[in-house]
């Protein structure tokens, strides 16, 4: 009757050992099939070899799954990858196509790829051609902007990450004034700087800026403007005067009603219409109005958020103090509001950031924008993967460094309160 | 002093002081613009107007719902864009829901390996421009599949290749009684529901509501295959030779790699928003409602259905639908790879041709802000009416 009991605490000492080594033979059968295209149990028919390993497994993870074992390393296994048959199938499941898809991953991006070399011909292997990455490299990162006056945008970032840095570690009273020089002074600094025109510095014009360093040179000045008009659009959505909040209610849904992609059309074809005929505005300018003006909308709602999230009484007392609007607002209910909100804040910069490659629809190009412009240069075709992988991983470092500094900041507030 | 007591006595007053210079600032600037945009089209010769969009459009649409050729008016492009837009939305948030729901349960799986799995999906969709998903798609990886000649065969019913995926054509006779059925059952389960609904809250009598819907939607219109002559016939894709080195498929329906990569990018990036939004909502009911529920003697799938679903949607609900309006969206991004939606069609093409930038802008962005305000309209009704009523 009891040809095959019930794995139990009884007869652990037999079934485990058997049902660990069903398991390690699964996955050393689809690790030696996926790396070295063996096939260890050749030996049987082709269609039971096929399921083989993930009979095996299940059996040797049914054998295993014993309850209160009283061994701990058993005990954590079964309760996090094994606690019942179901489990056990998905653990399989998900092991074999790792292990599978690591194989050709690898291949393509490491081994079986090209890395030197100045050409498409050098790239002789299966897999990647990093060669493409490497003699592009300049262009994906400073766009058309002259390769001699490339160190003016080096410049400009080096003084940012300077800066920024050192305010880390500076005393609060001298932070004012790093502050003060980081909003009102290096923008326009760090712009002439680029953008050159005057101290003997070469004019660029706009329309050659591009790569990344344009994606940092938007997200900057965006994320400069769009704050405080946000914070204003906020305050007017909230406000008591019907003309104010009802003009706040309308410009805030207006921009989050429609895609961006339309806002950058009218911004490019729209726009100039409604201008005197004759002024020309820069692009570039252009874009950033637009972006800025966007962004601003989805600002206002995060700190409408947590002006929302205020209770009444800190507004009664600041009024009872006999502050008026603008002292009240400034000193007492922005301050609380703004903390509230930080993950809010950060996940719309996030956003911002990820909308920068939109700027190609009227003409600018930055990383994914040169990448499109590189996979279409007759002496490259071909190389899209490449480029987009590459473009890829380079934002998703950015916005994944992101998101995770705003997590760490929302714990950190989030213990202080 | 004086100032202090000129603010107290004149409430109105100062109240309107700066409503009137905003509303006066705001009006300049408009005016302005008007002026402005009067002399510009003037000078160019061009009135405001929308008559052009009665006129012939003259340019082909190489992917179209209803029929459409260049004799057709600009309007009629219009509304092909249209279509598009709503077709790939509708595919996008189908799928997006589906990968959406299974990854945020995933991630709260007692499995190790697959919560790990699911939350890599999310870190790593999460955080990669959608445009750039849209273009490894279309770009990268949509161009490594095979020519029509090769095509990988599903059952030599289908076929996915280079210039799109080959899919059988659905040939109905009497469609519309079919259509009509569909609908007689809809109203059928909800009424089946209600009376389930009140039978339980009344006389506290359980009704397998949710079998006796599935089989009044099988049943229902598979009465009108048997009697009402209701009949449907497939057109399989054949290869076909067009010159020696030339192949292509002939019938069947061309679903074209535009549209497949875009649904994909666009549910791949919208799941990781949606699972999020379903991870939060099943953490957001408290353990002691499961408790509270099984201890006055409800069964798991009673507890599940009555007491988690509930709350959980509540929570769930009204960010999802936010996801849904982006994805609606951020399908605009289809001008990025010419799959013809109405950004394509009608702010690129139409307006390239008519030089008509304001009202062709104009009407674009209205259409968008119409469905996100009637879809932001809707969500206040469905939370107002969702909401918990605290007494």
């Amino acid at each position: 009757m009891n040809l095959i009991a019930k794995p139990s605490k009884e007869n652990i000492r037999t079934y485990v050992p058997i049902g660990l080594s069903l398991v390690s033979l699964s996955i050393l059968d689809v690790f030696a099939n996926a790396f070295f295209n063996l096939n260890l149990m050749a030996f049987f028919p082709s269609q039971l070899n096929y399921f083989l390993p993930l009979i095996l497994g299940f059996i040797g993870f049914y054998l295993i799954r014993i309850e209160f074992s009283g061994v701990r390393s058993l005990d954590i296994l079964n309760k996090n990858i094994n606690s019942n048959n179901f489990n056990a199938l998905l653990t399989l499941f998900t092991i074999f196509i790792i292990i599978k898809s690591i194989p050709p991953m690898l291949d393509w991006f490491i081994l079986e790829a090209n890395f030197v070399g100045n050409s498409k011909d050098d790239c002789t292997g299966d897999g990647a051609c990093w060669v493409f990455i490497k003699v592009w490299f300049n262009r994906f990162m400073y766009g058309l902007y002259p390769d001699a006056e490339q160190w003016r945008i080096n410049t400009a970032f080096l003084i940012l990450f300077v800066v920024v840095g050192v305010s880390f570690f500076v005393t609060e009273k001298l932070k004012k004034y790093f502050i003060f020089f980081l909003v009102f002074v290096f923008p326009f600094l760090g712009i002439k700087l680029i953008s050159g025109g005057s101290f003997g510095l070469e004019y660029v014009e706009s329309a050659a800026w591009g790569g990344l360093s344009l994606t940092f040179i938007i997200s900057a000045f965006a994320i400069l403007f769009c704050f405080p008009i946000g914070v204003i659009l906020a305050l007017g959505r909230r406000s008591s005067l019907p003309a104010i909040k009802y003009i706040s209610i309308g410009f805030i849904e207006l921009w989050r009603g429609v895609p961006l992609i339309t806002v950058l059309f009218m911004s490019a074809v729209m726009f100039p219409m409604f201008l005197p005929d004759g002024t020309f505005i820069d692009k570039l300018i252009r874009v950033l109005i637009a972006i800025t003006l966007f962004e601003a909308a989805y600002m206002a709602e995060v700190v409408r958020g947590g002006l929302q999230a205020l209770p009444k009484g800190q507004y009664e007392a600041a009024k009872s103090l006999g502050m008026g609007y603008w002292r009240m607002n400034a000193l007492i209910i922005l301050p609380q509001a703004l903390k509230l909100v930080i993950p809010g804040i950060a996940n719309t910069l996030l956003a911002l950031v990820k909308d920068t490659p939109l700027i190609f629809v009227v003409g600018l190009m930055e990383l994914a924008g040169m990448i499109g412009l590189a996979k279409t240069n007759p002496k490259w075709l071909g190389m899209a993967m490449e480029g987009y992988v590459f473009a890829g991983l380079v934002f998703w470092v950015i916005c994944y460094a992101m998101s995770r500094y705003s997590q760490n900041l929302e714990k950190k507030l989030s213990t202080e309160r | 002093m004086i100032f202090k007591k000129f603010n107290i006595e004149n409430k109105k007053a100062r109240d309107l002081i700066p409503q009137a210079i905003t509303i006066l600032a705001l009006l300049s600037v408009i005016i302005y613009f008007a002026t402005n945009a009067q002399i510009n089209m003037g000078n160019r010769g061009i009135s405001f107007g929308f008559g052009f969009l009665n006129q012939e459009a003259s340019f082909d649409i190489t992917f179209s719902m209803i029929e459409y050729d260049g004799s057709h008016s600009y309007g009629r492009a219009f509304l092909v864009g249209l279509l598009n837009t709503i077709l790939v939305s509708a595919i996008g948030i189908f799928f997006a829901t589906i990968m959406g729901v299974v990854v945020g349960i995933s991630r709260l799986s007692d499995n190790y390996l697959i919560a790990k799995v699911a939350e890599w999906y999310v870190e790593i969709f999460r955080n990669i421009p959608l445009i750039l998903q849209i273009f490894f798609w279309y770009f990268a990886a949509l161009r490594a599949l095979p020519l029509p000649e090769n095509g990988i065969s599903f059952y030599d019913i289908s076929f996915l290749t280079i210039k799109g995926w080959y899919v059988p054509k659905f040939i109905w006779t009497n469609f519309n009684i079919f259509l009509l059925s569909v609908i007689a059952a809809f109203i059928a389960i909800y009424y089946i529901n209600s009376y389930a609904t009140k039978q339980r809250e009344q006389f506290g009598k359980q009704i397998p509501a949710t079998i006796i819907s599935f089989t009044a939607l099988i049943l229902i219109p598979l009465i009108t295959f048997l009697f009402l002559g209701v009949s449907l016939t497939f057109e399989y894709p054949v290869l076909k030779q067009l010159s020696p080195t030339v192949f292509t498929y002939a019938g069947g329906v061309s679903i074209i790699p535009e549209l497949i990569a875009l649904a994909l990018a666009l549910s791949m990036y919208t799941a990781t928003f949606i699972a999020e939004n379903v991870r939060a909502g099943i953490l957001g009911v408290g353990k002691g409602q499961k408790e509270a529920a099984a201890s006055i003697g409800l069964n798991k799938n009673q507890i599940l259905k009555l007491v988690v679903m509930p709350q959980a949607l509540r929570i769930i609900i009204p960010p999802t639908t936010n996801q849904y309006l982006n994805l609606t969206k951020n399908s605009s991004l289809a001008a990025a790879i010419a799959y013809p939606d109405i950004v394509l069609v009608f702010a690129g093409t139409a307006l390239m041709q008519t030089g008509r930038a304001i009202e062709i802008i104009s009407i674009t962005m209205l259409t968008y802000l119409t469905l996100s305000i009637s879809i932001s309209i809707f969500m206040n009704w469905y939370n107002k009416k969702m909401a918990i009523k605290e007494k």
